[in-house]
């Protein structure tokens, strides 16, 4: 799930992530409608691709219209409404007698959060919504239009946004989660916490370099290379998501996040149950 | 005349329109060469987190061109920065009345000081976000009201990760949103102007909203002293135009459109506020008036009756 406010590269990011057009471009509205509110969509798109050997099936639901209003408290609702939906979905499959084989499991394995690069660490829009989001998904921060930060600033604004989320208790995926791995994973995990949020650029344009062809955004003072790892980190990304931690992202959203919405919401029925078998009794 | 001007110095106000974040405070440091303000963004996590829109002015005497400017910047922390930015502009709007009321107080008094302090806001930055496709609802509800109190000039700061396609795109984008919402930036047309007004004003709409970056960093490049950012692949020089239209923007309003931007100012938006003020003044006399008339008949009414009682008795 991508999330974030409009300009920050979404679209560009999971075209650039799979390689082709995978969301097309917004259709151009009429100048006119500028001042409409537009209410946030949940706009899903599938696509398939092979990565080092295995088939991936990805659902993408992107959200636009995600804080673009004046007034955008509603969209927390909305986006925990969505994901709520989906374990509900999953807990009603589960308690049937006759469950059907072929059950497609939509629950969000990653919400992708944008953030936008001011230089001031995190928005209370963010805030907000990572606090309430946190404990039904895991949450990947990421700095959209990352191009707009020297390195130095980049540094900087990763250290604000990661003081703010411990100072706010924010409930981001954390890559050390298993403490069972052997020593080298963690260390590789503490390594990859180290870089939370990941610095993304994305494009569209392909120029041809030097071994072959590459992606570049092209600016009258310079060009940024898209899978250089000095000048952004969606390389890295990339392979997480895609490689080396998608069956983390998988198992820690249907072992963890997922038993914990499930315990919850079956005690809640056991507490209205009992309610029910009080009154019942005081009736007699 | 204007050696007087010069000598005495004027008065020049500008107020920062924007979210955080959006560059604002190093853009002024960059027009002005040099650091007049602190930027009131959260830099660390103790900082503020503002509830609501707060106006933060600074004072300081420079010299541009041979001119003594007594500079006011007027920063608004806190706009838009919000969940909910239901009204966070009442609080812009009302400073820049505020200052027409101060200015038309002194002019009405009887005894005036021989030159009024101008407090008036000579220009308003209102800074775009520079991932946006166009105009976002709350900058219409915004520009609307402010286009009415205070000249605007619409500004797409930290321009580095817009390429020059993607900056005329917006530029144009920009421009059919605001005629559609028949929004007036800044120049206006003027019967006054001549050709060479015209073309000069123009070029300033063909440009407009300047896509700039601003930088009080000095890098060294190719011998040459580049105010500018360093990325990873490259340096942006801010007086480049090349690179962006910092060099636009700073003559536009430090040398070309000062005395314009202040005689505007005057001619045109506190002129409106004076002529509202002055209306609403004159109908609620009119109102106490007729409230006096009308008290005045009851009184009449009741008093021949209390003469027929005075003889009676």
């Amino acid at each position: 799930m991508l999330v974030g406010v409009s300009g920050l590269g979404r679209r560009t990011f999971v075209n650039t992530l799979c390689e082709r057009e995978v969301i097309p471009p917004p259709v151009a509205e009429d100048p006119e409608m500028a001042h409409m509110v537009e209410p946030m969509k949940f706009n899903k798109y599938e696509t398939q691709m092979i990565e080092d050997g295995t088939n991936i099936f990805l659902t993408t639901v992107d959200t636009p219209g995600y804080g673009d209003g004046i007034d955008n408290y509603s969209c927390f609702t909305q986006l925990q409404e969505y994901i709520e939906s989906q374990f509900d979905e999953v807990l009603l499959e589960e308690s049937r007698i006759r469950r059907n084989s072929k059950y497609k499991d939509n629950r969000v394995h990653v919400l992708l959060y944008f953030l936008t690069p001011t230089g001031h660490g995190l928005r209370e829009l963010d805030i907000e919504a990572i606090k309430r989001l946190g404990h039904f998904v895991n949450i990947i921060l990421l700095i959209g239009r990352a191009d707009t930060f020297t390195t130095d600033e980049i540094a900087l604004f990763k250290l604000q946004v990661m003081k703010d989320v411990m100072t706010y208790e924010l409930p981001i995926y954390n890559f050390g989660w298993d403490d069972e791995s052997d020593p080298e994973t963690l260390e590789e995990n503490q390594e990859i916490q180290a870089i939370v949020p990941f610095s993304i650029v994305g494009c569209d344009e392909v120029v041809d370099g030097d071994y072959g062809s590459i992606r570049v955004r092209r600016y009258p003072w310079g060009t940024v290379e898209i899978d250089n790892d000095d000048m952004s980190d969606f390389g890295l990304l990339r392979y997480i998501l895609l490689n080396s931690h998608i069956s983390d992202f998988i198992d820690y959203t249907n072992n963890v996040l997922y038993e914990e919405y499930r315990t919850q919401k079956l005690n809640e029925n056991k507490d209205d149950e009992s309610e029910e078998e009080k009154e019942e009794d005081d009736e007699e | 005349m204007e050696r007087k001007f010069l000598k005495r110095g004027m008065n020049f106000n500008i107020i920062l329109v924007g979210e955080s974040g959006m560059g604002k405070t190093t853009l002024v440091n960059t027009i002005f060469a040099g650091h007049l303000v602190d930027s009131q963004g959260r830099r660390t996590v103790q900082g503020p987190q503002r509830k609501t829109t707060e106006i933060v002015p600074t004072t300081q005497v420079i010299e541009e061109n041979n001119v003594t400017l007594r500079l006011t910047v007027v920063d608004t922390p806190g706009f838009g920065d919000q969940t909910n930015n239901e009204g966070c502009w009442v609080p812009v709007i009302k400073y820049i009345k505020d200052q027409h009321a101060a200015y038309l107080e002194r002019e009405l008094k009887p005894q005036r000081e021989r030159s009024i302090n101008d407090t008036r806001v000579h220009a308003c930055l209102y800074f775009l976000n520079p991932g946006s496709k166009g105009l976002r609802p709350i900058d219409i509800e915004v520009l609307k009201r402010l286009t009415e109190v205070v000249n605007v000039i619409p500004v797409l700061a930290k321009a580095d990760s817009t390429t020059v396609e993607e900056r005329a795109a917006f530029k144009k984008r920009i421009k059919e949103e605001l005629a559609m919402q028949r929004i007036q930036a800044y120049p206006y047309p003027s019967e006054e102007d001549d050709e060479e007004d015209i073309a000069l004003n123009n070029k300033i709409k063909e440009l407009s909203p300047f896509a700039v970056v601003g930088s009080e960093n000095v890098f060294n490049e190719n011998g040459a002293p580049v105010r500018g950012r360093r990325h990873a692949w490259g340096i942006i020089n801010v007086d480049n135009p090349e690179h962006c239209d910092f060099v636009h923007l700073r003559n536009f309003m430090l040398r070309t459109h000062l005395y314009d931007l202040i005689e505007v100012t005057a001619q045109r938006h506190y002129e409106s506020f004076r002529t509202q003020q002055l209306r609403q003044i004159k109908e609620m006399r009119a109102a106490q008036a007729q409230n006096a008339t009308q008290m005045a008949q009851q009184q009449q009414q009741i008093q021949p009756g209390a003469t027929l009682f005075k003889q009676q008795a």
